[in-house]
């Protein structure tokens, strides 16, 4: 699903990535942990097609992230990725439903189709009756689990989350993470989660950690 | 083992449902997130249509009027020949009639009457009723038909009123008309009132004869309407007929009367126009200032859908869609609310909005739907434009760097240093253009191009004040108030640059009337020496001091000096604008002291040529200067004048000239006073003289005004004031977008800044310090644009006072500044923007602060 063959990045004289590779497969979740300032971030942002590499390739599903421009590797990410921020970032003015169902109106998916999809999030991650309530309505946990309702809806390829609980208390993080893993293994998705917490990382299948040396497979 | 991979959800072709969602989570939803925010847009581009509209509606329904009027009066003529003040001698009528080519010749006496006892003129038309059915059938044949009955135009002392002169004088038939001529009443019976379709304006007609003997026209034409032969060559009969013309008499076609009608007012047309579309300007400028701020506010919102796909081509079509619908919102809203104060205009100052062009003309408001599509869709435009830079900005949120958590993006100030030179280039550039077809044109370019340059310099040199002039030292708060500001110094400059707009403008139009009402007021208490002034009538010709009332005037006892002075239109030879001869005692010795001259000739007047003192527009208008000898048609002859020098006039926009009343009666005959000057004796009181003056009068029936000089000064400036009122009304509404202005943009930076608060409430910062620094930064900002404003205002007003007054209306005014109005309005606008900051702030911490912490991270 996912190929990352020996990727770098530079910014200025600083090297924060040196020939990173990792393979995520369909319904693979994995976690890549590290210290701050080692590049997590960044990974991320080459694998989410945010910014591109100096070297080396991110192959998903067979296309080359770093070989699309600027407007190609937006169209990737409309079809195939999903994200979770630690952030949650749903959009303010939209309801529960409607935040879920942005990427199938990116996608142009409306109708029956849309709404039996939202349905069946919102009803997976236990939100089905706050729908039609504002984000601003909703506690931290529930913002999370919108926000991974959200990350799904158009059943992507591969789902990064980045730190998705950083912002919620333990119960919440469990059951967000749990929810998580869940829905990527049921789609049949690739899962990225980075995160400093222990806890987090062992939701997943497998963790990667990420030093100056390199990603290596934390045994 | 290779599991198979996820498959996507049935990917739609974008139906109609899904880009609905899209267009509401894009465009709607972020209008309706903030609904004081889109109002205030909205509000601002109504306002710039609504008055722009308003203007429009006003001044074309105007000039409609006057057309129309115009081509009534000329009915089917193919040329007319006409001499403006006192028409030409009858004699030129069998003259012109037997010029071969000319079919039917219709004489006409054309003159304004004043109507005693009402505080109104009429026009009085005298037409040969026989004659006339054949060129103006609509007044002819009107009275003609009714005229059966023994009420026809023929009958001795009758007058025939049009339908708006019998409503607007609530007159009816067989009621009596009192009219003015010289210093005495006329009667006239109101024989018949036309029908309402046959002349639209308020007018009387009479026969020719009976208007040339009552209203003292003896042997006088004021002109002859002509209607061709058929199969007539009109070059060649129209250079027959004025090889036949005596000087000052001259040929017109009526599509020729009707543009000089509409052309005499077109300089105060186009400058309230201008006036009006500055502001849309302004409200172009709020949206943008709120679309700015909102791009800002958003920021997360944009990046985290730019992470979702959402492409840079739909972020920017998504903006400017957002854009369209507040400038469509506004321009509908805008042309309701214009349409309503044109009408209201209309209603209550008439056609020139109080400026006094268009006496006698009764104008109806309709709207044209061309007219309307072109205000819409300029409203749109205005909000379209405001929204590309900010669309722009949207579209290249940088998703990775907005989304990350903490990011508050201090976005680094853009500098446009070179193009906001080349633009004050431009505007200097500009002031070196002549007017183009008398509308100061390169003047309100040099404006724009002034404005647009300040406000590209705004981020420069906010940037430079913030970093150079506010320390971040003293209490916590003000540290952290500076840090603000020079961190977010980008939403800042936007912040600043709508004051400066705003307040520019505001600026610009306070000095610029104040300069021209002192200057107006300096005028008069000059051109305005006497103790008293007497005067039958200025726009009614009919209405005189005649010998024997100067007589009566000069047989008092109690004064020193008496000038009878002598108004009087003339046309140049080749030009048809009316030139105003002032005949009044002047030599070349004394002039100074008559007339405010600004420049006069030290070299003796050339032998042979009549001496003259020319007002600004006299000279602007022709292209003469001091020392010019040119050709004057006086009393069916042409004389040569020499200017002697130039005054200023700010009563007479067509020009006028001063000479002697003595060569002036030696040269037409004419020895009528239109007003006379006194001068007491120090002993005696002027009301105690008003009073013996009326009394010695009496055996006249006619109106006239006697008035001591200073309510003749606290008239004139009361009928300034009406006039500029519609610019005060402009003054308020930039000082209201001014404060929206500042509004908008504390609002949205506070409330993007909750997350700080809440912080800063943890660590202890209290309320009343969170308070304060809000404060300091908006009056900080406020500052900042108003003294940008006070410094780019100033120049505006320069150009308004020195370029585009000159080129619209020929004279000049000296620069006086409101000091005091400035001052106070500037302290105004800064408290307005500490206390709008403070404000906003109690709104934000209102809240939950640990909400609002939490949203930050």
């Amino acid at each position: 699903m996912l190929q990352v063959r020996n990727v770098s990045k530079s910014f200025g004289d600083r090297q924060v990535l040196r020939d990173v590779s990792l393979a995520v497969g369909p319904g693979e979740y994995v976690a890549i942990v590290g210290e701050s300032g080692v590049g997590k971030s960044t990974l991320l942002n080459l694998i989410a097609g945010l910014d591109v590499p100096d070297s080396g390739e991110l192959l998903l599903e067979s296309t080359d992230l770093a070989r699309l421009d600027e407007q190609q590797r937006t169209l990737v990410r409309r079809t195939r990725m999903g994200f979770v921020f630690q952030a949650f970032h749903l959009l303010p003015h939209l309801t529960v439903a409607r935040n879920v169902a942005l990427p199938l109106a990116l996608n142009g998916v409306s109708g029956v189709a849309a709404s039996t999809r939202v349905e069946e999030l919102l009803d997976a991650v236990g939100l089905a009756d706050r729908a039609s309530s504002l984000p601003r309505e909703l506690s931290g946990g529930e913002m999370q689990r919108v926000a991974v309702a959200r990350s799904l809806a158009h059943r992507p390829a591969l789902v990064l989350a980045d730190e998705p609980t950083g912002n919620l208390d333990p119960d919440h993080a469990a059951t967000t993470l749990e929810l998580l893993r869940a829905q990527i293994r049921r789609d049949r998705a690739a899962g990225i989660l980075v995160t400093h917490s222990a806890t987090a990382a062992a939701s997943t299948d497998k963790v990667y950690e990420l030093t100056r040396h390199g990603l290596a497979l934390r045994a | 083992m290779k599991a198979p991979a996820s498959t996507p959800l049935r990917l739609g072709p974008g139906t109609w449902r899904a880009r609905w969602a899209l267009f509401e989570a894009t465009v709607l939803g972020p209008l309706r997130l903030v609904p004081g925010r889109t109002a205030l847009a909205v509000v601002a581009i109504a306002l710039g249509v609504a008055l722009g509209f308003a203007v429009h509606l006003i001044n074309r329904v105007a000039a409609d009027e006057v057309q129309g009027a115009s081509r009534a009066l000329f009915g089917l003529a193919d040329f007319s020949v006409q001499a403006p003040g006192l028409g030409f001698d009858e004699q030129l009528f069998p003259v012109v009639a037997q010029v071969p080519g000319v079919a039917v010749a219709s004489p006409v006496v054309e003159v304004q009457v004043r109507l005693p006892g009402r505080d109104r003129n009429l026009k009085l038309v005298g037409i040969d009723a026989f004659r006339a059915a054949r060129l103006q059938p609509a007044l002819a044949e009107g009275a003609a038909e009714r005229g059966r009955a023994g009420h026809g135009l023929l009958a001795a002392d009758s007058v025939w009123l049009s339908s708006a002169a019998a409503q607007a004088l609530d007159l009816d038939v067989d009621d009596d008309l009192e009219v003015q001529v010289a210093l005495d009443r006329v009667r006239l019976r109101v024989a018949g009132v036309l029908p309402p379709g046959a002349y639209a304006q308020p007018v009387g007609v009479l026969d020719i004869a009976e208007a040339q003997w009552r209203l003292g026209r003896l042997g006088r034409l004021d002109r002859i309407d002509l209607r061709l032969e058929a199969r007539a060559d009109r070059a060649a009969v129209r250079a027959a007929l004025e090889r036949v013309l005596p000087p000052g008499v001259q040929l017109v076609t009526p599509g020729e009367a009707t543009d000089d009608a509409v052309r005499l007012t077109r300089a105060y047309r186009s400058n309230l126009t201008a006036l009006a579309l500055v502001a849309l300007f302004t409200g172009a400028f709020l949206v943008f200032a709120t679309q700015s701020l909102a791009v800002a506010h958003r920021r997360r919102e944009i990046a985290l859908l730019h992470a979702m796909g959402l492409t840079v081509r739909e972020q920017l079509v998504a903006s400017l869609l957002a854009g369209t619908l507040v400038g469509a919102l506004g321009a509908a809203l805008g042309l309701l609310l214009g349409s309503f104060v044109a009408r209201a205009g209309l209603a209550a100052f008439g056609g020139d909005l109080g400026a006094g062009y268009f006496r006698g003309v009764a104008p109806q408001l309709e709207v044209a739907p061309g007219e309307v599509a072109v205000f819409f869709l300029l409203g749109v435009l205005a909000s379209l434009v405001a929204t590309y830079g900010p669309a722009r900005e949207a579209a290249s949120v940088p998703a990775a760097r907005a989304l990350k958590a903490g990011d508050e993006a201090p976005l680094a100030v853009r500098r446009h240093g070179v193009v906001a030179s080349l633009l004050l280039l431009a505007a200097i550039a500009a002031l070196m253009l002549p007017p183009v077809d008398g509308v100061p044109l390169p003047g309100y370019v040099s404006i724009a191009c002034l404005l647009f340059g300040a406000v590209l310099l705004t981020p420069g040199v906010a940037a430079w004040i913030f970093d150079r002039l506010l320390q971040p030292t003293g209490a916590a708060w003000r540290q952290i108030a500076v840090a603000q500001l020079r961190g977010t110094a980008r939403r800042a400059t936007v912040s600043i640059a709508a004051v400066l707009v705003s307040f520019s403008l505001m600026v610009a139009m306070a000095i610029m009337v104040f300069s021209f009402r002192e200057s107006l007021e300096t005028w008069m208490e000059r051109i305005l020496p006497a103790d008293l002034y007497v005067r039958a009538g200025s726009a009614t010709p009919t209405a005189f001091l005649d010998p024997a009332a100067q007589g009566v005037i000069s047989g008092l006892d109690g004064t020193t000096r008496i000038d009878f002075v002598r108004f009087q239109d003339v046309a140049l030879p080749g030009e048809r604008r009316p030139l105003t001869i002032i005949a009044r005692p002047i030599e070349e010795a004394n002039a100074e002291r008559v007339v405010p001259i600004r420049r006069f000739d030290e070299r003796p007047a050339p032998a042979g040529t009549v001496p003259v003192w020319a007002s600004e527009a006299a000279l602007d208008l022709r292209g003469f200067d001091v020392g010019t000898v040119f050709d004057l048609p006086l009393g069916g002859r042409v004389v040569r004048a020499s200017v002697r020098g130039v005054w200023r006039d700010y009563e007479r926009p067509g020009g006028a000239i001063v000479m002697n009343r003595d060569e002036f009666v030696q040269l037409t005959g004419d020895r009528n006073a239109t007003t006379a000057a006194l001068w007491l004796r120090e002993e005696v009181q002027a009301d105690d003289f008003s009073a013996r003056l009326r009394d010695a009068l009496k055996q006249r029936s006619g109106d006239y005004d006697v008035g001591v000089p200073g309510a003749i000064r606290q008239r004139s400036l009361a009928l300034f004031d009406r006039t500029f009122a519609v610019t005060y009304l402009l003054e308020a509404v930039a000082v209201l977008i001014g404060l929206f202005g500042i509004s908008a943009s504390m609002s949205s930076q506070v409330l993007a800044r909750r997350g700080e608060f809440g912080m800063l409430r943890h660590l202890g910062v209290t309320r009343r310090e969170i308070g304060r620094m809000l404060a300091f930064e908006g009056a900080a900002l406020g500052t900042i644009g108003v003294l940008a404003g006070l410094v780019v205002g100033g120049v505006i007003s320069l150009v308004l006072i020195f370029v585009v007054n000159r080129q619209s209306f020929h004279w000049t005014m000296d620069l006086h500044v409101p000091w005091l109005a400035l001052a106070v309005l500037s302290g105004v606008l800064v408290a307005a923007a500490a206390a709008t900051a403070m404000v906003s702030g109690r709104r934000a911490m209102g809240d939950d602060v640990v909400r609002a912490v939490k949203e930050d991270w």
